[in-house]
């Protein structure tokens, strides 16, 4: 469903992300790992179109993305810090994405039923916990049932309650046969939601294999050892 | 387009400086028109004090709102929406509300104490001034990340054509007085909107007799209605110029 093409790009001297090829399937959730500043964000927000590759090619379905704009209506993101106008009131940021991609019928409001935003959408967003802004970053980057979700760290902010609201959602979407990429650093997690790990490291794609693969590669029971250990060994 | 141009709308309407700045030259035309006598007299000291004012307050005005929609642009660019519509429904919702308030401002006094083909000019002119300096202060903030820095180069701007620009025509004048300049003076005109404003008004008033031969010059040029005509499409080139080049710059760059 994507593919990526030996991307690459650079800010002023630092490169961040290494001629990184890789593809991904519909109805599976990909976990992307790394250490900070490996490129992770950097290759989530190229797919975005928000930051543009120096060199490389992005393929959804088949069709290069770069310099596109309607590919996005497939996709459905969750920034790691959502940044929002901050006199605007919940109810008014929703109302307007909403207004905005009014060619979408299906709307899934799920989120914003079990997260009980509607309780709050008077407050101003410039008035709202970080917790809280990702509840309203997750209900909208699932909102229009996209089939690709681009979940950068989604729980890093949520209580214990509303991450496992959201991991049972983004279950549920990968049975429905959506794409899901998730960058996280929590190892549990990924063992919980993703079929498949890409690590990067020093814009370097490390491996992409899936967890059983890994686990049977370096002959552990738990993920976050076999990480820690594949990447000593190739060290 | 034009939902996001009504957003950009509600944004600045909830905002109290345009309602300020409407009411500000209120004010100032009000009492122009009654402390002069003479409706001409009142354009002319309006003329003076818009064309210092409204670039200064159209060039900050517009930079500090780019700045503070970044989070706002930022949640459409992961939309499927093209990142030149997002930019330019930024621009004209910026430079229509401030020429709304100008025409609110300015344009309803000229209308109710001085009525006149050369209020309709400055009128318009005024108009042509707010499009061209919320268009520099888009290519100031689409230059530089930081706000300091951008808000820095948006003031650099006005001082440049509101005082700089009219001290090196000077200098240049003076230097080269023992030389025929009359077609150069005209020349370097274009190179500044606000003085083209300028001269657009002033000769439409009678004071442009004092001008000399230069003045002379001017108005057997700009005084002719294909004159007026290149006037403002000078004024047009310099609306498209940084308009076109900023949002080239903002569509290719990292957000």
């Amino acid at each position: 469903m994507i593919a990526i093409e030996n991307l690459r790009k650079s800010y002023g001297k630092l490169q961040v992300l290494k001629n990184v090829s890789a593809s991904f399937e519909a109805g599976r959730a990909i976990s992307i790992i790394g250490p900070n500043a490996s490129g992770k964000t950097t290759m989530s927000k190229c797919i975005l179109g928000m930051v543009l590759p120096d060199g490389g090619d992005i393929k959804i379905d088949g069709e290069s993305v770069l310099k596109k704009h309607a590919y996005r209506s497939k996709i459905g993101y969750m920034p790691q810090i959502g940044r929002y106008p901050e006199n605007m009131k919940i109810r008014q940021v929703i109302g307007m994405i909403r207004d905005i991609r009014k060619d979408v019928k299906q709307i899934d409001e799920e989120l914003i039923g079990l997260y009980g935003l509607e309780a709050i959408y008077e407050k101003r967003m410039g008035a709202l916990s970080g917790g809280t802004k990702q509840k309203v970053s997750a209900a909208l980057a699932f909102m229009f049932n996209p089939q690709i979700l681009i979940l950068d760290e989604p729980t890093a902010g949520l209580d214990p309650v509303s991450a496992e609201i959201l991991k049972c959602k983004i279950l549920k979407e990968k049975r429905s046969g959506k794409l899901i990429m998730i960058t996280s650093h929590i190892m549990s997690e990924i063992e919980e939601v993703a079929d498949e790990v890409l690590c990067l490291m020093d814009g370097q794609l490390k491996f992409h294999e899936t967890i059983a693969g890994i686990k049977a590669q370096a002959n552990e029971e738990r993920l976050s050892r076999a990480i820690a250990k594949i990447m000593n060994e190739q060290d | 387009m034009n939902k996001i141009i009504k957003y950009v709308f509600y944004d600045i309407v909830r905002n109290k400086i345009v309602l300020a700045y409407t009411l500000f030259l209120l004010l100032l035309s009000v009492g122009l028109f009654n402390l002069g006598g003479s409706p001409d007299k009142g354009i002319l000291s309006l003329l003076n004090l818009v064309l210092l004012t409204v670039p200064l307050i159209s060039i900050v005005f517009a930079t500090t709102h780019f700045y503070n929609s970044y989070e706002f642009m930022e949640l459409l660019v992961a939309q499927p929406i093209n990142r030149s519509k997002i930019f330019m429904s930024e621009y004209l919702g910026v430079s229509c509300s401030l020429s709304g308030a100008f025409i609110l401002g300015v344009g309803l006094p000229v209308m109710l104490f001085g009525a006149s083909i050369t209020g309709l000019y400055l009128v318009l002119t005024g108009v042509f001034i707010t499009f061209i300096f919320v268009a520099l202060a888009f290519l100031a903030s689409v230059i530089t990340r930081d706000k300091a820095k951008g808000i820095g180069i948006a003031l650099l701007l006005w001082f440049y054509f509101a005082l700089i620009y009219d001290g090196i025509v000077l200098f240049i004048l003076y230097s080269f007085s023992d030389y025929p300049l009359e077609h150069a003076t005209l020349a370097l005109t274009a190179f500044n909107p606000v003085d083209l404003g300028r001269i657009i008004v002033l000769l439409h008033l009678d004071v442009s007799a004092l001008m000399g031969y230069t003045g002379a010059l001017y108005k057997s040029i700009l005084g002719s209605l294909w004159g007026i005509g290149l006037a403002f499409g000078l004024l047009l080139v310099w609306i498209l110029v940084p308009v076109l080049s900023s949002r080239r710059i903002f569509s290719r760059r990292d957000l």
